[in-house]
């Protein structure tokens, strides 16, 4: 019961002394390997994670823990470098290795006493919107394993149609949402470069945050795209990832991207009167491929706000619909630099061609990095050609101009915070999801959330609903810059009227009796 | 062979089409020197050949780390000593702008006359080589810091101090950037050995426009260049260590006709050398398009021991550099007094005009005031900056003596300096001190002495045994008879002598 708390109430235990470090690390760990068939963990570290609780617990016994964060099991998605731990980003390029440094937010999170248990599985180089893409297979939707999916979509007999009706995570971060959503951990770290934490967040049903671009340090992620990269923060409620976003935001001297002033932790508020609150619903969200059942949702989503006395009004912003071609064109140009320093030299894989240097370079590239990869660092290459660059590159620039510039504008006339919602549809099973190829889905799956990063807004999903199949379905709220506090107290007034109903893992009980406990919860239908 | 006089090929080119110039059969010496403008023809004998030369002069920032990471720069560290994770190139590292390579870079572009862009960009510049650990430099290559300067330079016409022409060339634009690492190859073992100690290092790139003519002017261009730096401390910008590379392009062509393919020379490690390369190059594409050849746009290294150019082995072809913005470094902002907002943490921003007043004085200055002070010719004070310390060696004399500036600078340049060149010892290394050549001064002011001993002092004072030019012209008994009585005596001596015999 206690690893199903949040992470506020289960930090409230810690300080209260019923439960040490120590036994919360070993039941997170005890957990994952009964869980391991989702596949949400690259690296586990055991050893490493028992030592922090025990440190932790030392504090704790003195009275004097470093604060809310201090003996949390937390989870790192595997593009995040962490000394001592195998830095994989599910690549082949990066198998076995041990950076010599920690990401800031990761040093951030040890230093304020929280208990690393492992790195979490991702799509190669965070390519990708399934989890499925990543050289140490694909992630397994923890909600395939609950008694609400089982009960409205799986034939209840057969046990070889459950197997093949696993549903994915989404994607990139597919690991530290499972992870959450599993109760594995309390907290994890994602990436979001184009909804690469929102995403699985809603397939998963637990709150994805990616903060305003440059609120968090960047240094020591792996980047996908350096102009869009968001440390993103996985938990399982609002409140839980405004005391995350609070021990991690704020200027770091070794990323020149990130704010100067300080950041102010904060509380969330009990919003208790919503009647000031002006929330915009942008029409183009209504896009091709919408499911009717969320596009159902999200309209009473309005409702709700509109009943509780705030102004809901229609939007537009026009150039969303050039954003899947525009953030192509950036990603991929970015993703081609940033690929080039893997060359088997300094770190990494190398191949054994040794004919020439060139040869070498060629060789390693074609064996560490996947088909994704690779067809991203050609065409990025193509587009920054000389004879491109302007046709492309700058055009895509432009364009990212504009659809910022939409959402300035739309603030800009009184709106405080967008309704959108975060996926198309609920979570595809995986033989449906792999018949598309990663290119398709990654333009399809991407287009509610990319937008945020053009303009590196805020956003934030929140778990609403089950679908008719039992998966969860979010919500994503999109805020103006740097006003997180804004975004995160309406998130939470509506996570708290929509009462999302908690997993109910019937899988793993077969294999770790006592850790769920049936709770019954109302859910918003 | 000297057909034009200096800056010649310009007014040649506003005329339009020179007629056809007195036919010089036979006359190939590339005719280089200051007045040189335009090479006579040759073999055609239509018209005058123009050479065209550029320079990109890569000046290392003297600074003690380096322009995107805390390691410290120094020359001949062991291997890989001085390798932060960012030079390294580490996955997840990013680029953290020193400021004192900015202001160093700031300083130089005002030195050269340059406008300062008050917003200027980082560009990433890829290409794959293994001393690029990222596959990729950053580099100014959309908006650099500095563009729009000059720089004038003098040299003498036909070698003759006495005869100094002051020349401009335009400086099309300073720019930030990082330098490589070293790559040296075993061949025998068909090996690659890295060393990224200089992997990252900052670096200036001046670019100067094509305004010279042949390798004296650009050597002495590059040697103004040089002083400036080193007076400024923006870089130590000694070329035998490799803190400031020269690129040559080079191209020939007809007055009144368009410029001609051009040539990037590089590999050239002194001034010296850069005469030399300049001079060959424009020599050898004259000769190849008067045999009716063409020039390929193509790098050629010089070498030194062949004393010519060679084409270089391409790295990897026809470059693509696929440049991008760096999105890891916002735009580099500067303020000036005007623009400076009131609540900046002033360690934090880089003020043009604090740097601005803080200038110390620029060669040509310093040259002015030599000049001025002292009533030294201007080409003296020309051979007093040149060689490190000779100013300073010079003005302390001066402060110590009662001899005039204008001999004592005689006694500097024709004696010290031509001493100090034959031995091959610099000015700080001297074993005279200017104290000491102070005190032989004053003998020789004080009549004490007559020129000659005094020369034959200093022969002494060169071994550098530690006496005074006292004791020396003591011990030799070179000092001068002022007392009439005892003249009296000696020449009375001499007479007697003479009656004697």
């Amino acid at each position: 019961a206690m690893l199903r708390a949040s992470l506020r109430q289960v930090s409230a235990a810690l300080k209260e002394g019923h439960v040490t470090p120590t036994e919360l690390c070993q039941r997170c760990l005890s957990l994952i390997k009964s869980t391991k068939f989702l596949n949400a963990y690259i690296t586990v570290a055991e050893e490493s994670a028992l030592k922090q609780a025990e440190e932790s617990e030392e504090r704790y016994r003195r009275g004097q823990p470093l604060g809310v964060l201090d003996g949390i099991p937390i989870a790192v998605k595997d593009n995040f470098n962490t000394a001592g731990i195998e830095t994989t980003c599910a690549s082949n390029m990066l198998k076995g290795y041990i950076s010599p440094y920690n990401a800031t937010v990761v040093q951030k999170l040890l230093d304020q006493g929280a208990v690393l248990l492992g790195k979490t599985n991702l799509d190669e180089f965070a390519m990708g919107s399934g989890s499925t893409d990543g050289v140490f297979g694909p992630v397994r939707n923890p909600w395939s394993y609950s008694r609400q999916y089982k009960e409205k979509s799986v034939p209840k007999s057969h046990s070889e149609d459950e197997e093949s009706n696993w549903v994915i995570t989404g994607g990139s971060s597919g690991g530290s949402a499972a992870a959450v959503s599993s109760f594995t951990c309390f907290a994890a770290l994602g990436s979001d470069t184009g909804g690469s934490t929102r995403n699985p967040a809603a397939h998963c049903g637990v709150v994805g945050l990616k903060p305003t671009y440059g609120l968090i340090s960047r240094h020591g992620l792996i980047p996908l795209v350096n102009s869009m990269d968001v440390p993103g923060i996985l938990t399982r409620c609002v409140d839980d990832a405004a005391v995350v976003l609070g021990s991690l935001a704020g200027h770091d001297p070794k990323d020149s991207t990130t704010i100067q002033e300080n950041f102010k932790p904060f509380e969330l508020p009990n919003l208790t009167d919503v009647s000031k609150l002006s929330i915009g619903i942008p029409k183009e969200y209504h896009a091709p491929g919408l499911s009717s059942e969320i596009l159902a949702l999200w309209s009473k989503a309005a409702d709700l706000f509109k009943n509780a006395g705030a102004k809901v009004i229609e939007v537009s912003l026009p150039h969303t619909r050039y954003s899947i071609v525009c953030y192509h064109v950036l990603c991929t140009a970015e993703v081609a630099s940033n690929m080039a320093r893997f060359d088997g030299l300094e770190y990494g894989h190398r191949s054994d061609m040794n004919k020439s240097t060139e040869s070498m370079y060629a060789a390693t590239r074609r064996e560490g990095f996947n088909d994704v990869v690779r067809g991203r660092i050609l065409s990025g290459n193509y587009f920054l050609l000389k004879q491109n660059y302007e046709n492309y590159f700058v055009k895509a620039q432009k364009v990212r101009r504009l659809i910022a510039n939409d959402f300035v504008k739309v603030f800009g006339n009184g709106v405080d915070i967008l309704l959108t919602p975060t996926t198309l549809s609920d979570a595809a099973p995986y033989m449906e999801f792999i018949k598309e190829d990663n290119r398709t889905r990654s333009a399809q799956d991407d287009i509610l959330t990319q937008a945020a990063n053009m303009a590196g807004l805020p956003a934030i999903n929140v778990p609403t609903a089950l679908s008719e199949r039992g998966l969860p379905v979010g919500l994503q709220f999109i805020g103006r810059s740097f006003q997180e506090k804004q975004l995160l107290t309406v998130a939470k007034w509506f996570e708290k009227q929509v009462k999302f109903p908690m997993i109910q893992l019937e899988e793993v009980k077969r294999h770790d009796h006592g850790v769920f406990r049936h709770q019954k919860s109302a859910s918003f239908s | 062979a000297v057909r034009a006089c200096g800056g010649a090929w310009r007014r040649t080119w506003q005329r339009g089409a020179l007629g056809p110039g007195p036919a010089r059969r036979g006359q190939h010496a590339a005719a280089c020197n200051a007045r040189a403008g335009a090479v006579p023809a040759g073999k055609s004998g239509l018209a005058p050949w123009m050479p065209v030369v550029g320079l990109e002069i890569h000046a290392q920032i003297s600074s003690n780390s380096k322009l995107f990471s805390g390691s410290q720069v120094q020359f001949a560290a062991p291997p890989n000593s001085l390798v932060s994770f960012f030079d390294a190139s580490l996955p997840g590292t990013l680029p953290v702008l020193n400021r004192r390579c900015v202001e160093a870079a700031v300083m130089t572009g005002l030195a050269l006359n340059c406008s300062i862009n008050k917003k200027s960009l980082f560009d990433r510049k890829h290409y794959f080589y293994a001393d690029l650990p990222a596959g990729y430099q950053i580099t100014q290559q959309r908006v650099p810091i500095a563009v729009n300067g000059s720089l004038s330079y003098s040299l003498c016409i036909d070698n003759k101090m006495s005869q100094m022409v002051t020349k401009t060339v335009r400086i099309k634009q300073i720019q930030l950037e990082q330098d490589s690492g070293k790559s040296l190859h075993d061949d025998t073992r068909s090996q690659t050995l890295v060393d990224l100690n200089r992997a990252g290092v900052g670096l200036m790139e001046v670019v100067m426009e094509p305004d010279m003519c042949c390798g004296e002017e650009a050597a002495a261009a590059v040697r103004e260049l040089q002083l400036i730096l080193q007076t400024l401390g923006s870089s130590q910008a000694v070329m035998a260590e490799g803190q400031l590379r020269v690129d040559a392009n080079v191209s020939v062509h007809h007055p009144g006709e368009p410029y001609g393919v051009r040539t990037e020379v590089k590999n050239i490690n002194s001034i010296r050398f850069l005469a030399k390369a300049v001079d060959y190059e424009i020599q050898r594409q004259i000769e190849e398009l008067e045999n009716g050849g063409t020039i390929l746009n193509e790098t050629r290294a010089f070498d030194s021991k062949l004393g010519c150019t060679v084409p270089m082995r391409d790295k990897e072809g026809k470059q693509d550099y696929r440049f991008m913005p760096e999105p890891n470094l916002p735009p580099l902002i500067l303020y000036d007094a005007k623009s400076l907002p009131a609540n900046m943490n002033h360690q934090q921003v880089v003020n043009i005009d604090w740097i601005h007043e803080r200038l110390p004085d620029l060669p040509s200055v310093k040259r002015a005031k030599l000049v001025e002070q002292y009533g030294i010719l201007p080409e003296h004070s020309f051979t007093l900056l040149n060689e490190d310390g000779l100013a300073e060696f010079f003005e302390n004399v001066v402060n110590q003596t009662q001899m005039k500036p204008k001999k004592v600078i005689g006694w500097i340049i024709n004696d010290l300096l031509s001493h100090l060149r034959q031995h091959s010892v610099t000015v700080k290394e001297s074993p005279v001190s200017s104290l000491l050549l102070a005190d032989l001064l004053n003998l020789l002011v004080k009549k004490d002495i007559s020129s000659t001993a005094a020369k034959q002092v200093l022969a002494e004072l060169w071994k550098g045994e530690g006496k005074t030019p006292l004791e020396i012209v003591k011990e030799k008994k070179l000092g001068l008879i002022q007392d009439e009585k005892e003249l009296e005596q000696i020449c009375q001596a001499v007479i007697d002598r003479q009656e004697n015999e």
